[in-house]
């Protein structure tokens, strides 16, 4: 089997691990109760989407 | 290749996708409106919306093939009193799924698939749906009540949000 000739060096990993960043959440202000939400997502805590449709209550 | 492979498999086998897809369809036939994952909601879409176009029109040969897609006798009686004739006006497009975040235990996202003809928004604000006043709770904003809305809402809703 295979093994490794040398040890990773920490720039090589690191260089690696330079792809890896997670990638911001988009939020939008919630046109009914002014709280974050995400884009595509009816509105956490007041449960409305899209102007006024509301979907539900806090939790889903 | 991914070429032309429809549909998701949801983990699980035939037999079983297809035994979730008539729970859903049951339950969603039964409430009008179901939380559950986004892969099931959007998977159940392409399962109603064809059973639903066939309950628009009541005859013998439509109630067999709704019947033999459900396999539940409740369900097609209601789909074709009920459901149906509500929709006959709606060429497709029965059901709504929105996103709501994501669930606590296994981070699924989830989602709300509603049937468009019965949950349809009030044109004046102040819309309130069912799940709003059984969940009530932390939930701050004012005036809620339960009432199943009138058409035009939605477009209106449509219009007010292009607008913005
Ligand atoms: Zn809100």
């Amino acid at each position: 089997m295979a093994h490794p000739k040398r040890k990773t060096s920490k720039a090589r990993r690191d260089k690696r691990r330079s792809h890896h960043a997670i990638a911001d959440v988009t939020l939008a202000k919630c046109s009914n109760c002014g709280e974050m939400h995400r884009y595509h997502h009816a509105c956490a805590s007041c449960g409305y989407y899209r102007g006024r449709q509301v979907v539900n209550a806090a939790n889903a | 290749m991914r070429h032309r492979v429809k549909g998701r498999k949801l983990s699980r086998t035939a037999s079983h996708r297809k035994a979730t897809m008539r729970a859903l369809t049951m339950a969603l036939v039964k409430e009008h409106r179901i939380t559950t994952t986004v892969a099931k909601a959007k998977e159940l879409r392409s399962f109603v919306e064809p059973i639903i176009t066939r309950s628009k029109e009541d005859n013998l040969l439509n109630r067999r093939m709704v019947f033999s897609s459900l396999q539940n006798k409740e369900t097609v009686k209601k789909l074709f009193a009920e459901i149906g004739p509500q929709s006959v006006d709606r060429p497709g497009g029965y059901t709504r799924v929105i996103k709501l975040g994501f669930r606590q235990g296994d981070g699924a996202e989830m989602a709300m698939i509603e049937l468009v003809d019965f949950n349809d928004i009030k044109p004046e604000g102040k819309a309130t749906k069912k799940k709003r006043t059984r969940r009530a709770g932390k939930s701050n904003t004012p005036t809620t009540t339960e009432a199943p809305k009138a058409e035009a809402a939605e477009d209106a809703a449509d219009t007010a949000k292009a607008a913005e």
